[in-house]
């Protein structure tokens, strides 16, 4: 129990270690404006992905949405800090009123959804995403200030990094927690078998109704720090397509993982970018091509994922007791 | 009367697989349904449970109407189900498994139930933290048994407990459902393997097709012409 809680301060002894060399880094120009922003932008990502992590990934909930919570987040906070100003209190409001509303339209879209087993999901937040894009295109009709199809501009450049990095440290511990709880176990049991988990007595709407709530006011949460990054939002980054750029992080990295989700979503974004450096800008147009080879490639090589269930686990690392230390995984 | 099951209609879409079943479970019974397959056994026990939606008819548990009532709550006020293919957690351990089984239940009473299922199924015991998908079937059937056990439902529901194992288990299994029986679990028991049902239960129903059309102490049963006939393979089978 001692070594356990000594463990705790060592790692969060660490995360600020992290926070502190990288902040330096920047501060000091060891990390250009350009890499910087895309750090910034995988912590980013990789926020709204722990979020699918748990809907997908943990409770096996197929949503094709994802990106369209993101966008909800990200215009609703955006709304805020360009109405009324943009005070640090202005946008931490914003911010947790981005990851409210993308949570509150997630429960009213779940409602009647989630009670029906199987993969109802997908269809119904692949078309709910395509709602959600034309409401953003015209969503100049309802305020001046949204912009649009012509997207949104003037949003205050306010997303530093200390509230990107502390956002996603947030969100991983907000879901390790969740998933290491038995409420957490739960949710596991609704991927693994949903009629299983009924006859155990797990009111099973209920827990996926939770991932599905928290996984998307996670990607609210992302949307609000994005929108305040690039100060420009425009609804064709909120497409349908661009859940499949999260989804295909939560699968590469592996179902039932959140270092798998950590790990590949800031891989996908800087290898995103890598090869851009590489291959140029029309790069990006082969972007789904490399994408579903890449998926295809893991699915033969490696079907679990990169992680597999695996998670890292800093008490496991130092206890090191033998066999005792071979990964038993959240699955 | 524990459960009462009254003019049952249960469909998948179109395709009607219930019409109208009824029967009666009296506490301390072992109840036995038998039939061919697709008569509507496991449909039965599944609308029992909640997991399938009765168009009509209605379903008591102890007096409260449960017909329409979700899974989790029916399962909350005694009801266990050890499904077809018994739907063990294969990547848990066993341990896990039996933890589940209890989610609901008051954590109080944890070790003395996990005690009496290590009891009754030592074998478990001896794989507690092997994953259940290493089991053999017969021990995946103990598991499933046990994990509904970890509940002390008033009233067990058992689909095919015997499905896909030797005989030699099949005999073990049904001595286990006999014994949680005389130690007052309540039992509604669906098989294909009628004489081994028969052979335990007190009461039986046969359904063919979506409907009951046989019911009676199963000790008549047995002896009944067209029982023999149609599910214990003809006149040989007497004991």
């Amino acid at each position: 129990m001692a070594t356990v809680r000594r463990n705790s301060i060592i790692s969060a002894g660490l995360i600020v270690a992290l926070f502190i060399v990288l902040y330096v880094m920047r501060q000091q120009g060891l990390m250009s404006a350009y890499w910087a922003m895309i750090l910034d932008l995988a912590l980013i990502t990789t926020t709204s992905a722990i979020g699918l992590s748990l809907i997908y990934g943990f409770t096996g909930q197929f949503s094709l949405g994802h990106a369209a919570f993101y966008g909800i987040g990200a215009y609703v906070a955006a709304f805020i800090t360009k109405s009324y100003g943009a005070t640090t209190l202005n946008f931490t409001l914003a911010l947790l009123a981005g990851a409210l509303a993308a949570a509150v339209v997630a429960f009213l879209v779940g409602l009647p959804i989630l009670r029906l087993r199987s993969d109802y999901l997908g269809i119904a937040t692949l078309g709910f995403g395509v709602i959600v894009k034309v409401f953003f295109d015209n969503s100049d009709k309802l305020s001046k200030l949204l912009g649009g199809s012509m997207g949104m501009t003037g949003i205050p450049r306010i997303t530093t990094f200390p509230w990107v990095f502390w956002s996603a440290v947030l969100v991983i511990l907000v879901a390790r927690n969740l998933v290491n709880s038995s409420h957490g176990r739960a949710c596991i049991t609704v991927r693994e078998d949903e009629i299983a988990a009924d006859i155990m007595g797990i009111d099973t709407t209920r827990f996926k109704m939770l991932a599905f709530t928290l996984g998307c006011a996670m990607a609210g949460l992302a949307g609000g720090l994005y929108a305040h990054l690039y100060a420009f939002l425009h609804p064709k980054s909120f497409e349908f397509l661009k859940s499949f750029d999260v989804l295909l992080i939560v699968v590469l990295g592996g179902l039932g993982s959140l270092t798998g989700t950590v790990v590949a979503g800031m891989g996908v974004v800087f290898l995103q970018e890598a090869l851009r450096d590489v291959l140029g800008q029309e790069f990006l147009e082969w972007r789904g091509v490399v994408y579903a080879l890449l998926l295809i490639v893991l699915m033969i090589l490696r079907p679990q994922g990169l992680m597999g269930g695996w998670e890292f686990s800093l008490d496991r690392l130092l206890l090191r007791r033998g066999k005792g230390g071979k990964a038993r995984g959240a699955a | 009367m524990i459960l009462q099951v009254e003019d049952l209609y249960v469909a998948y879409g179109n395709i009607e697989a219930l019409h109208g079943v009824s029967l009666e479970v009296n506490e301390g019974e072992i109840v036995t349904l038998i039939g061919a397959n697709g008569a509507g056994k496991s449909t039965t026990l599944r609308a029992i449970s909640g997991l399938n939606r009765p168009r009509s008819g209605a379903i008591r548990f102890q007096g409260a109407d449960i017909t329409r009532a979700p899974a989790h709550k029916i399962v909350a006020m005694g009801i266990g189900h050890v499904p077809e293919g018994r739907r063990v957690f294969p990547d848990m351990s066993v341990r896990e498994n039996l933890e589940l089984g209890a989610y609901i239940a008051s954590p109080a009473r944890f070790h003395q139930n996990l005690a009496e299922v290590f009891e009754r199924f030592p074998r478990l015991k001896e794989r507690e933290n092997q994953r259940a998908s290493t089991l053999s079937g017969g021990e995946q059937q103990m598991l499933a048994l046990g994990r509904a056990m970890m509940l002390q439902p008033k009233l067990l529901l058992l689909d095919e407990p015997s499905m896909g194992l030797a005989p030699r288990l099949v005999q073990e299994i049904f001595e286990i459902v006999a014994e949680l029986n005389r130690r007052g679990t309540t039992i509604l028991l669906v098989e294909q393997n009628a004489a081994m049902a028969l052979s335990i239960a007190h009461r039986a129903y046969v359904l063919e097709t979506g409907r009951v059309v046989l019911s009676g102490p199963a000790a008549e049963l047995r002896s009944h012409p067209a029982v023999r006939e149609a599910y214990l393979g003809g006149a040989a089978h007497a004991d």
